[in-house]
């Protein structure tokens, strides 16, 4: 049995080309990137080139924008405390009920600690946000909106591009958790009204312990880490210099494999989706399906657990992942879930299976063969199944 | 994931006894499916001997779920039902070569599944949530019987266990002072006892409350604003009485959904379309869609909902409309 993939917004595999790109930094060009000698120098330029490779993937005006942190939650963290500390005066922030934790957990302990009061903006039960409630929250009160880009469960994407300029209006910094967007969905963001913007490396096929910190040039900024001059001050700490100039080489990648993303992976996945729900009655596509992520889908399959589904795909040898609230020693289902009103009838079992452009239509297969099995096996074993099966013609999922 | 054994594996992936036993004549039902698991356990008893002669079961739930129920019908196929009544949720474990400490709360529902059973069998109720409004954990149904049994029985001394095996305290928290006070008091009562060594018991304060309900408020707050269904004119102005003794949530929940199956040809009719979302007490959240949502005759359609589930359910329901699921 093959091991099949389809975690990669958990995280994805390292590039091949990556490791190559990455593994002379470690011993012959060891050199501190910050010294003027040779050793130095030399890396010193490697990481100005993977500084511009980055730019060109994020569509930057300058490559200075970018400030390289040790991963997409300190980016997230930094801009979010940044904000607050360079926008004296307010001390609201505005985000939405569906984000990552890396900023949910912050505005959490920010709001407990009485440095902020924080809106969160609810969803509709596509995942879409709320604007209403988004334009009645902005004020000259909020020095910070922090919106993700693309949710990591459900792969929708918010309008984000108009989100900021609505920020705009009133004099907010804005800010997006775009981990699970870059490389997946074009960026420009030249001439936009994004001020900050979060990338993480491992999401794209570059190694763990690398992100970075888009900051458009004269927007306010406080570092979060202060100590030495690197990254012109904006983040103390010596540069993980082989993660930067893996992270340069996989934004090239992405660069490169783009339109794949949009096409190949995409379709891979479409035709999971629909084969699963032609296939298995009584499950639908959670989000938004026309906004969305191209590699990703979350489908909601009632009356059985995210759990018992997972343990006999792995045992098929498939890794995808679960909202379900027993997999991650919570006790009620994703966050993301409940603010969408998914019914508790499809909550607890909703699996995510999300592609990369490693995947081939074989993993697809794979999945198709054992997944209906799975998910007959596991109804006969549920009380609520018996009466509830409307069968799959009948049950017929209603998409906006 | 979670560090299972390879029994517990067995039992999830091999379950033994799963399915409908047709000539039952002892069934306990426990659970929701909005709490994320349940569990039907059906025995066949001799009348004369009281020996439990077959036992089967249906879950809903995860890996641990699945196999503490059918680590359960293995245990107590054979015994009588003096002997069997005496099994605790420690056994099931136990049996299983443990259970992840988060996960306990999984051979607690086996437990009360077979006792509801017994009860059943002798024509007794078993005691279930919502009951004689001891209801503690309002998030996941949880009531004082349940708590204080799972902490002395499985000699408890600290909050994050009670939501470990009751799953009560693991949502909003606010439930946090009671659980306090229930572990406070029966550690004390253990102590009396010889059970528990004074310098185990808990004693009130020393979980760090603040903390936690700050957490949780927080939390909730950041729901409340999120998810909260929009202001209805339906809601009730103050709370309804809990819903009358002896119905599981399992048989509420089917009840509902009958009746909401009945109304939908009329509702289709007209182009719309009713669907349950969450059962909170006497609170049914339903979606409506199509034509129904947003129709001046809304509030017409919810009403006659709510009769008709009055009707079914025997008890005083309030159906209020939610933010529909699917457009
Ligand atoms: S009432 Fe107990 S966790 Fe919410």
């Amino acid at each position: 049995m093959r091991p099949v993939y389809l975690d990669n917004n958990a995280t994805t595999r390292v590039d091949p080309a990556v490791v190559e790109a990455m593994l002379p930094f470690f011993t012959e060009q060891f050199g501190n990137p910050s010294s003027i000698h040779s050793f130095g120098a030399s890396v010193g330029q490697s990481v100005k080139k993977a500084r511009q490779q980055l730019q060109q993937l994020l569509g930057a005006e300058h490559d200075h924008e970018i400030i390289y942190t040790a991963s997409g939650t300190e980016a997230d963290n930094t801009a979010i405390l940044s904000a607050l500390e360079a926008m004296p005066g307010r001390d609201e922030i505005v985000t939405s009920a569906v984000e990552h934790p890396a900023v949910l957990a912050l505005c959490q302990h920010l709001e407990k600690t009485g440095r902020a009061k924080v809106h969160y903006i609810g969803v509709d039960s596509l995942g879409r946000l709320d604007l209403e409630a988004y334009r009645a929250a902005l004020t000259d009160k909020v020095a910070l909106v922090t919106l993700m880009w693309a949710n990591n469960e459900t792969g929708t994407i918010f309008p984000i591009e108009a989100l900021a300029e609505l920020a705009k209006e009133v004099g907010a910094l804005f800010h997006t958790d775009a981990v699970q967007a870059v490389g997946k969905v074009p960026i420009v963001l030249k001439g936009g009204a994004i001020d900050m913007l979060s990338l993480s490396g491992h999401k794209l096929h570059a190694p763990k312990g690398i992100g970075a910190l888009y900051v458009k040039r004269g927007a306010r900024f406080k570092p979060l880490l202060r100590g030495g001059h690197q990254e012109r001050g904006r983040r103390a700490g010596t540069e993980n210099a082989p993660g930067i100039i893996g992270l340069g080489k996989a934004a090239e990648l992405a660069i490169a494999h783009m339109a794949e993303e949009q096409t190949r992976v995409k379709e891979l996945r479409d035709r999971l989706e629909n084969a699963i729900l032609q296939r298995v009655p009584n499950c639908f596509v959670n989000g938004d399906i026309r906004e969305r992520l191209p590699n990703t889908t979350n489908i909601a399959f009632e009356y059985v657990e995210g759990e018992a589904i997972l343990l006999h795909l792995t045992r098929n040898g498939v890794a995808a992942s679960s909202g379900s609230a027993c997999t991650s020693g919570s006790l009620e289902p994703s966050h993301v879930m409940k603010a969408m009103n998914v019914p508790f009838t499809a909550a607890h079992g909703s699996i995510r299976f999300s592609f990369s452009r490693d995947n081939v239509p074989e993993d697809v297969d794979q999945v198709i063969e054992t997944l209906p099995k799975i998910l007959e096996k596991l109804r006969e074993l549920s009380p609520f199944w018996a009466g509830a099966n409307k069968g799959p013609n009948e049950f017929k999922p209603v998409y906006a | 994931m979670w560090d299972y054994s390879d029994k517990v594996k067995d039992y999830f992936f091999n379950p033994k006894n799963a399915g409908v036993l047709g000539e039952a004549n002892a069934v306990g039902e426990v659970g929701a499916i909005s709490c994320g698991d349940a569990l039907k356990l059906m025995m066949k008893v001799d009348p004369e001997t009281e020996v439990i002669q077959e036992a089967k079961f249906q879950t809903f739930g995860c890996g641990s779920a699945i196999a503490s129920s059918s680590a359960l019908t293995e245990l107590i196929i054979g015994k009588t039902l003096e002997e069997a009544v005496t099994i605790t949720n420690q056994d099931i474990a136990d049996f299983l070569g443990g259970l992840p400490p988060e996960k306990m709360h999984c051979s607690v529902m086996g437990y009360e599944a077979l006792q509801a059973a017994i009860a059943n069998f002798r024509g007794e109720e078993w005691r279930d949530d919502h009951e004689e409004g001891a209801l503690v954990c309002k998030c996941f149904g949880v009531d004082e019987g349940v708590i204080e049994r799972a902490i002395r029985m499985n000699r408890l001394t600290s909050i994050e266990q009670i939501t470990d095996y009751t799953k009560a305290g693991g949502g909003c928290l606010t439930c946090f002072d009671k659980l306090e006070e229930l572990l406070a008091g029966v550690n004390a009562a253990l102590v009396a006892e010889g059970v528990l060594a004074a310098h185990e018991a808990y004693r009130l304060g020393v979980a760090d409350a603040g903390e936690i309900k700050a957490k949780a408020k927080a939390r909730k707050e950041a729901e409340k604003e999120a998810a909260a269904p929009p202001a209805s004119p339906l809601a009730p102005a103050s709370p309804l009485p809990p819903p009358s003794a002896g119905m599981t949530n399992l048989k509420k929940i089917r009840l509902i959904e009958e009746a909401i199956e009945e109304l939908r040809p009329y509702l289709k009719k007209d182009g719309g379309d009713c669907e349950l979302i969450d059962i909170d007490g006497a609170n049914v959240m339903v979606s409506l869609k199509g034509a129904c949502m947003g129709c001046q005759m809304a509030s017409v359609t919810v009403s006659g909902i709510q009769e008709r589930l009055i009707a079914k359910l025997g008890m005083t329901i309030r159906v209020i409309p939610v933010k529909s699921h699917a457009h």
